[in-house]
Formats: structure tokens, C-alpha cells, sequence
């Protein structure tokens, strides 16, 4: 296999880094390249945050719109409602997913979003990752005649079952993917006229290699005591440039710039909440429409969220370590890396215990948050087998608490900060989190890293 | 003598509680929510205070709690009443080893542990199915007072089955069934009983271990006491002051700090 070294990145000292300006920058700037797809006459793709086969869709220049991003982002500007309403009154059920209700209601609003026009899409990549992927594109389909591809990927079987790389099982995979990636290159070629080259192919595997190392190795670093970062705000906007800017050259040196400077910030000792008191496991998706206010209601108390699944499976399972691109045969590896980031992504809301569990350990957190979303039984139901094991198993404390995506009408203030109240003040009774000395300390340094090692 | 004060208030009604030095309980006082919000705190806090029989100034410091805790502006302290029901639950039976709660729009169940820490605890969610408001549909319903309701309950010998878990639809079904000419203590049981299945589940999920302790509002009714007997298959702790039992642990928590507050000033530079 191919493995690059970590670059120190030749841009700004990390003192002139911002990682949330430059998030916001970037995240604009990929606003505005949709907005200009159809003036330049760049083809458009639908693709969904897991299992999305982006790699071959920028050997094409394909500008690729989240969907799901979209939704989000009208949560985070406080809109969503707005859309929800929109689709509500079209017919959608309030029990539908609100990712989905929003991006229905930016349909009837014609294409309208609050960070731009959204282009139409000349093909949309769904998966079956998430069953509402397919229902969804098949939506587009309906409204918006968009012609659909749907990657069967095959997910984890069992509990206790992990396929390894080697394994013949991942073999049988990982040709089934990969027959189904000429199927869609074909396809490609047909929509942009354009001839694959694999040569491209591994020019963008090599960013997006360079960019997990970094991703990896930002995860590892709130390991430290103090966290340097939040993982469900500031993680939030890492994650979104890991998705939207995966395999291209600014979305990796943002990635190094940012390792860059949380190395220094731990360096410095400088954590994220000032006094941390309780270092704190997100398991579960975003409240993006309340998250802010979520995270203030736990920085309050001095908790800070340490680590958070959400940024594995929200990333597809891109950050599981050892997932590096071998770019001396692209393809094959590529659906490789895609048969085992699809079960790790796929799995890391379903089969979540142990993994859990060493998650805990591995950043020494004092308790867990489970979120249950009232748009998805499908990840929100395991959580309370999940708790009870851990609960069990580690005696570790535990609070559930329930909203949704980005449907404010789920957000009851009084009940969720009752409920955070009372997880502190248990943890206080319990005599506080025990001393940080000598935990969860020892993250090695940039020159110990290696691209997909586990740091 | 010196005097801690709790005030718990709720969401229909406001609970005061004054404790001495001693952890006893010298006064204590209940007001509806009929009054304004910003002043029942206060309101309830001076009746606890005359029946005590001793001034403000007497109280060292108070602990507010319920959702209006924040409400109680004279209060040192807020602390949430999950935490505060756990505290008043051991003072009130020491061997308690889980709590359920059922309020007026809360139901919660909290598995203690002996000094009177909470383990764990789970509340019922965005719905006030298996709460007190639910038997507050079936008073409105029946145009009867919540005080009759577990008495009428018990002399029921077909119990409905209540289907709805929402508590405004409930009223409805109530209604249709007293239209088909059941009679109202069958009706009554079905309500009693699909709160009494709420109540569990919810208490489940945190384990029920004895001594069950019942506390809230709704622990005055008799029916509600026999259930949930049934359901968790050992007798339940209920006392004359399960009622006051979040506002005794806001002032049993004041007591506490207070004290550490006073062993930290003692203790040398």
C-alpha cells in the first residue's frame, strides 16, 4: 500500500488559523461553485455523506451537492421550520425524516436555499447505507426527473463480526463494489462525455489519504486533558469540510492546518471549555438547529464533548485508521476502502457496544450523552440496549436525552436542560471527575503520526 | 435554632418545606398554581414559614427546584428535582432504592443509590401520558375531584382498557366510554391502570429494586399506590409527606451546603 507522509503545511502559522472562518470560507466558496455550475457548464451530482463513491465523481468534475448538508444548514440558520412546513403542507408526515421534509420544501421553493441556488442534479448517488437514501432519490426522481444510481453496499452481518481486510468474505465485497463502480464510471462517461483516467482517479485518492491522517490525528488529539476542541460544535465543522472537500487539495491542507494548530494548543495546554470538569461522549446524531444551545447547557456545568461517533459515521466510516487508499491500483482499492468504511459507518450506530467502550477509554470520558432523534428510529433505537451495556459493563454514567435533526418543534428547552441538570449533578455527587493527572495524556506528536495510523 | 429552606415549583402546584437543624420537618405548606407564577414561590415559602412558626430571617438558606426553581428568586440555590426526589426519598425511607415520581406533567423513575445519590433516572418525554394530567382529563371528564378518583377506581370490577397514550384523546375515550353506559369505576381503573403501565415502563428502564419509594402528587391516591404495588410485586414506601418530598430535599440540600460552606470558611488560609 501506498502510504503518504504527513506534509507540514506551507500556509499560515497555525496563530493565523481559524479554523471556524476558514470552515465558514470554504463552505461558502463550495456554495458559490454550485450556484455557478450551470454558467460553467460542470455537470452536478446528489450525493449523500456515507458510502457516496465521490472519488470517481471528481475524476469527472462533477460539482457535488450534500443534500443533507443542505437540510442541516437550514437548521443551523434557524430556517428550517420554514421547509419543514413547506412539505408538511404538501403532504408529508410529521414522522418523516426532516432531512428529507427540508430538502422536499427547497424543492417547492425552487432550488431556493439560504446559502444559494442549488443546481438540479444530473445524476443522483444514493446508497443503501440508509433506507431513506433510496426513498429520497427516488423523490428527485419524481420532482425533478433526476436519473438515480444506487450502490448496494454490503453492510456488517452480526454483532461481534468485523471483516478485516484479506478476509475472503471483504474480497466478495469488495468485487461486488468495484463491479458496480465501472457500472457507474460508464455512466459518468455517458453524462459528461468525458473519458475516465485512473491516474485521476489516484491523484484524488492521494488528498483524500493526506486528509484522513490529518482527520485521524485531529480526532486523536482530544484524547488530551483539556479537549482542545468540541466535537459537537467546533467537530462539526471538520466534519463538514471532511465531507464536502474529500479528495481535493484545500479540503486536506485545511485538515493540516488545523491538526497543525490543535497540536499547538494542546502544546500550550489549552482546552476548548475553561475549567473542563467533565470530559463527555456524544453518541448519536446533531440537534443542528439547537446544537449551540445544546453544548451551552454542558460548557456550563464544564463539560466538554471529548469525542463523538457522529464524526465517524457522519464521515462514512472514512476515519476508521487503517482505511488508506492503495493509489498503485485505484480502483480496486477504492472499493475496498469503500465495502469496509460502509460497514463502519453503517455499523457504528447499530452494533455500537464495544466500540463504544474503548471509545471511552480511549478518551477517558466521565460519562455519555445518547441523542435520540425523532426523524430516525432506525439509529436512535439501539441506544437504549447500548446504554444499559455500558452501563453495566464500564458503570459508567449515562444520560438520554431526545430532539431531533433540525425540527425545533422537537426541542423542548425546559425538559433537556432539567435532564443535563440532573446528569451534573449526579456526576458532581459522585465527587466530580477524578483527577486529570496522568489521564488520557499521551497522543503522540505530527512526526509519530502516519497517514491512517492509529495515533 | 437555625432553619433550611426547599421550594419546589411544580407545574400545577408549589410546595414549600422548612427543616431545622435537625433535619426535621417544622413547617410546610402547598400552593395551586392559580396564583402568579412570580409570586407563588414566595406565597407558598411564607405559609411554610407561619406554620413553622419563625421568621425569614431564621432561614440560613433555601434550595429551589421543579421546573419554576428558577422562579424562587430569594432561593441561594436551584437544584433539579430528580435529584432532590432521591435526597427526600432517603430521608423519608432509608432502604429506598428506587423513586417514581408521578407529578402533574412529569413521571420519573430514579434508581438511588443508599447516601442518596441518583444512579440513574428516566422521565417521561414531550408527552404527559402516565402523568398527573392524565388523571386530571378523567376529573374533567367525569366532573368529579381528583381526591375521589382512586376510592371510586377501586371498587371497579371490569376495568377498560384505555388505548390512547395521549393524554388529550384520553379525555375523549373516556367520554365515549361512559357513553356506552360503563360504569365510571371502570372507566376510572382503565385510567389508573394505563398510567400505572407507563409508570413502570418508565421504571423499568432504570431497574426497580426494593424499597420502591412513591412520591409526587399523585402518591395520595390509593389506587395508583395498589397498582403499582401490583405491577413491581412488593409493597411501596409512601408517606404523608411524599407530596413535599422534591421540596424536602431542596432544603435538605440547602442544609448540606450550607454546612460545607461553613467547613470550608472554618478551615485555614
Amino acid at each position: 500500500m501506498t502510504i503518504d507522509t504527513v506534509q507540514t503545511p506551507a500556509t499560515a502559522a497555525p496563530a493565523e488559523f481559524d479554523a471556524r472562518v476558514e470552515g465558514q470560507r470554504l463552505m461558502k466558496e463550495w456554495y458559490g461553485g454550485l450556484e455557478l455550475a450551470g454558467e460553467r457548464g460542470q455537470p452536478v451530482a446528489n450525493v449523500f455523506v456515507m458510502g457516496n463513491a465521490i472519488e470517481i465523481l471528481r475524476c469527472f468534475d462533477f460539482q457535488l451537492v450534500f443534500p443533507e448538508i443542505n437540510s442541516l444548514q437550514t437548521g443551523v440558520r434557524k430556517v428550517s421550520e420554514e421547509y419543514l412546513r413547506l412539505s408538511e403542507d404538501y403532504g408529508m408526515s410529521p414522522d418523516v425524516c426532516s432531512y428529507v421534509k427540508a430538502d422536499v420544501g427547497l424543492i417547492l421553493k425552487e432550488q431556493k436555499h439560504p446559502a444559494g441556488l442549488i443546481p438540479k442534479a444530473d445524476i443522483a448517488i444514493a446508497s443503501n447505507m440508509c433506507s431513506t437514501f433510496i426513498k429520497w432519490a427516488e423523490i428527485w426522481e419524481r420532482m425533478l426527473k433526476t436519473p438515480t444510481f444506487v450502490l448496494d453496499l454490503p453492510g456488517q452481518r452480526a454483532a461481534n463480526w468485523e471483516v478485516r481486510p484479506g478476509d475472503a468474505q471483504h474480497a466478495a465485497d469488495a468485487r461486488w463494489v468495484e463491479a458496480q463502480f465501472r457500472d457507474l464510471i460508464e455512466r459518468c462517461e455517458r453524462i459528461t462525455g468525458r473519458r475516465f483516467r485512473m491516474e485521476r482517479l489516484a491523484e484524488v485518492q492521494s488528498e483524500v489519504n493526506r486528509m484522513v491522517g490529518h482527520w485521524n490525528n485531529v480526532m486523536a488529539l482530544n484524547r488530551n486533558c483539556p479537549a482542545p476542541y468540541n466535537a459537537m460544535l467546533d467537530g462539526l465543522t471538520y466534519i463538514g469540510i471532511m465531507n464536502v472537500y474529500r479528495g481535493t487539495a484545500e479540503g486536506a491542507d485545511f485538515m493540516a492546518r488545523l491538526e497543525e494548530q490543535l497540536r499547538a494548543q494542546v502544546a500550550r495546554g489549552e482546552g476548548k471549555v475553561a475549567g473542563e470538569k467533565f470530559r463527555l461522549l456524544f453518541s448519536g446524531t446533531p440537534c443542528y438547529v439547537s446544537m449551540r444551545r445544546l453544548v451551552e447547557l454542558f460548557e456550563s456545568w464544564g463539560g466538554v464533548f471529548a469525542y463523538s461517533d457522529y464524526l465517524t459515521f457522519a464521515a462514512g466510516g472514512m476515519d476508521a485508521g487503517d482505511l488508506v487508499y492503495d493509489t498503485s491500483r485505484p480502483l480496486e482499492s477504492l472499493a475496498e476502502v469503500t465495502a469496509l468504511a460502509a460497514q463502519r459507518g453503517l455499523s457504528n450506530q447499530f452494533f455500537a457496544h464495544e466500540r463504544l467502550a474503548q471509545n471511552v477509554r480511549d478518551y477517558d470520558v466521565d460519562g455519555i450523552v445518547f441523542h435520540g432523534i425523532k426523524s430516525c428510529r432506525f439509529v436512535s433505537s439501539g441506544m437504549a440496549d447500548t446504554r444499559d451495556y455500558l452501563n453495566k459493563r464500564l458503570k459508567i454514567p449515562s444520560l438520554y436525552i431526545e430532539s431531533d435533526l433540525i425540527d425545533p418543534r422537537y426541542w423542548s428547552d425546559a425538559q433537556i436542560k432539567n435532564r443535563v441538570d440532573a446528569f451534573f449533578e449526579s456526576l458532581n455527587q459522585r465527587g466530580g471527575p477524578a483527577p486529570h493527572a496522568g489521564r488520557a495524556a499521551a497522543v503522540p506528536l505530527a512526526s509519530e503520526a502516519s497517514i491512517g495510523g492509529e495515533a | 435554632m437555625r432553619y433550611f429552606g426547599g421550594v419546589d415549583v411544580g407545574s400545577t402546584q408549589t410546595k414549600a418545606i422548612i427543616i431545622d437543624e435537625n433535619r426535621a420537618v417544622v413547617g410546610r405548606a402547598l400552593q395551586d398554581m392559580e396564583t402568579s407564577m412570580k409570586t407563588v414561590a414566595q406565597d407558598a415559602f411564607d405559609a411554610a414559614l407561619a406554620d413553622a412558626g419563625i421568621r425569614a430571617d431564621q432561614v440560613v438558606r433555601v434550595a429551589g427546584t421543579g421546573y419554576g426553581r428558577y422562579n424562587v428568586s430569594f432561593g441561594d440555590e436551584q437544584v433539579t428535582e430528580i435529584s432532590c426526589h432521591a435526597r427526600g426519598a432517603i430521608a423519608l425511607f432509608p432502604g429506598t432504592a428506587t423513586v417514581i415520581d408521578i407529578g402533574g406533567q412529569d413521571t420519573k423513575a430514579i434508581s438511588v443509590k443508599p447516601d442518596g445519590q441518583v444512579a440513574d433516572f428516566t422521565m417521561n418525554d414531550k408527552c404527559a401520558a402516565g402523568t398527573g394530567r392524565f388523571l386530571g382529563a378523567a376529573s374533567y371528564a367525569l366532573e368529579m375531584p381528583l381526591s375521589a378518583l382512586g376510592p371510586l377506581a377501586l371498587k371497579s370490577q371490569n376495568p377498560v382498557r384505555i388505548t390512547t397514550t395521549c393524554t388529550v384523546f384520553a379525555e375523549s375515550e373516556i367520554i365515549s366510554h361512559l357513553a356506552k353506559g360503563i360504569l365510571p369505576e371502570d372507566v376510572l381503573m382503565g385510567v389508573h391502570q394505563a398510567i400505572t403501565s407507563r409508570c413502570v415502563s418508565l421504571a423499568r428502564r432504570v431497574g426497580i429494586h426494593s424499597e420502591v419509594t412513591f412520591t409526587g402528587g399523585v402518591s395520595r391516591n390509593v389506587a395508583m399506590v395498589r397498582l403499582i404495588e401490583d405491577a413491581v410485586g412488593t409493597k411501596v414506601n409512601v408517606s404523608p409527606d411524599a407530596h413535599y418530598c422534591g421540596a424536602l430535599g431542596a432544603a435538605l440540600f440547602a442544609h448540606e451546603h450550607a454546612l460545607a460552606n461553613e467547613t470550608r470558611t472554618a478551615v485555614p488560609a
